[in-house]
This record gives C-alpha cells, sequence and structure tokens, in this order.
C-alpha cells in the first residue's frame, strides 16, 4: 500500500481540525484516522509563572528523522497516511507540541502507528528540551521509559526460526 | 573539512555551536575525532562519554567506531528529548 507522508517542523501552532479534515481528505477508504496531539504539561512543583519549554533541534536531520520513522510505520501497517507536525520554539504550558495522524482501513493498524511513531520521534529525532522557570532552566533529562517505550516495538527474534 | 556541530547542552557546556576541522590522516574514525576534541581538556572532555554525547555523521547516529573520509558532517549532542 503507498502511504502518503508528510512531515512539518514548525514554529507555529497546529489547527487539529484542519489537519483531520486534510487527512480524512487524502485518505484511501479510510476506516479509522487516530491523531494524538501531545501537550506541553505544567509543572505542578513550580509556579506556575514563568514557566515555558524551549525545544531545539537539528534542522536537516530532524526532517530526515522523522520522515525515517513514518517510513518505518508504513512498512509495519497498512496505512493510506501518516502525518507528523513537531514544533520547535519557546512553548508556553498548555501549548501544542507534536500532532500524529495515521489512517488505515482498520483501528488496530491506526493506534498502533500512530502509538510507534510517537515512541520513536521520543528517542530517535533529534530534539531537545529546556525547561525554564521562575527559579532555573534546565536541559529536560533522557527517561529511561522513553527508551523502553520505543524498545518494545523492536520485532522479537523467534527462536522457531533461530 | 570536517564541518562539525554541537547542540543543546552539549553547545552551551562547550560555548560553541560548531566549527570547521581539516581532515588528517590521524582522523580515521569518529572515536579519533573525538580523542582529537578532547585533547583540548575542560568541557571538551565530556563528549567522550559515550552514554551522555550522541554522534551523528551526515544527519544518521553512528557508533563511534564509524570510519569517516574527511568531508563529513559531525554533530554532537546529548540523548534526544523530542515529543
Amino acid at each position: 500500500m503507498t502511504t502518503m507522508i508528510r512531515v512539518d517542523v514548525q514554529q507555529h501552532d497546529f489547527d487539529l481540525a484542519a489537519e483531520y479534515a486534510l487527512v480524512r481528505d487524502i485518505a484511501l477508504n479510510p476506516g479509522a484516522i487516530t491523531i494524538f496531539s501531545g501537550l506541553v504539561r505544567e509543572l505542578q512543583n513550580s509556579t506556575s509563572a514563568g514557566q515555558s519549554l524551549t525545544l531545539e533541534h537539528y534542522p536537516g536531520m530532524t526532517e530526515k528523522a522523522l520522515q525515517g520513522i513514518a517510513e518505518q510505520a508504513a512498512d509495519r501497517w497498512p496505512l493510506s497516511v501518516c502525518r507528523i507536525i513537531h514544533r520547535v520554539g519557546t512553548l508556553m504550558p498548555g501549548e501544542q507540541i507534536v500532532l500524529v495522524a495515521t489512517a488505515s482501513e482498520h483501528r488496530d493498524a491506526a493506534f498502533d502507528a500512530a502509538h510507534f511513531v510517537m515512541d520513536y520521534l521520543k528517542t530517535a529525532a533529534p530534539f531537545w528540551k529546556k525547561q525554564t522557570t521562575r527559579e532555573q532552566d534546565y536541559w529536560v533529562e533522557s527517561r529511561e521509559s522513553d527508551h523502553q517505550a520505543a524498545a518494545r516495538w523492536q520485532p522479537r527474534s523467534n527462536p522457531d526460526n533461530g | 573539512m570536517f564541518s562539525i556541530h554541537y547542540f543543546a547542552s552539549i553547545r552551551e557546556q562547550l560555548d560553541s555551536d560548531g566549527e570547521t576541522l581539516q581532515a588528517s590522516a590521524d582522523i580515521s574514525t569518529v572515536a579519533d575525532l573525538t580523542a582529537l576534541l578532547a585533547a583540548r581538556g575542560g568541557a571538551w572532555k565530556l563528549l567522550e562519554d559515550q552514554h551522555a554525547v550522541l554522534v551523528a555523521v551526515d544527519q544518521a547516529v553512528v557508533d563511534r567506531s564509524r570510519t569517516l573520509s574527511g568531508n563529513e558532517e559531525i554533530a554532537f549532542f546529548p540523548p534526544m528529548t523530542g515529543g
């Protein structure tokens, strides 16, 4: 199946309804569309005033990495559309940061592919988050749980085939 | 000529977002290049920490044993935290 892949790295916000309409419009016989949106969380252990999150990235490699992740998803599941938007720059709590949309004839493929893309994107696309609070600025540390989430999508070796 | 980029916390710790470096016979792998940079001392030594610093060659993450021909784009950065 040919999968339409579209990847954008951008500073400006995205419109969830417009993205849904676009995916629905270009998808081939979509029985299921999964849309995931990630938002900037407000830190609960700090005053809300002055909080922001700044995303740095590696222009060029970022787009390639996202395209590669979408292609892996398209190889693995029968998708007609795989759409990724990731924002960069400084974002406030509550703002949208990432969108993944997948379309397929069946829900399992759409759900699983979107989940896969998000899990891979966290550890394999060159983005770095810097948290700003009123008290301090610090780089967000890579989390072991994110690496475990990505690892569980790796194909297991089949003992019957050695 | 190597075109070298530093990102995020690495960029801040080195106080540099990149440089160009003349290729030489001494530099045949990523590990060689890293050792040369680390020999500058101070914060540069942290580039040798393979857990804290990832390396990309021509925009793909590689092992430090990766061989270099002398005209690659190299990047050093911390583990990625997107999404």
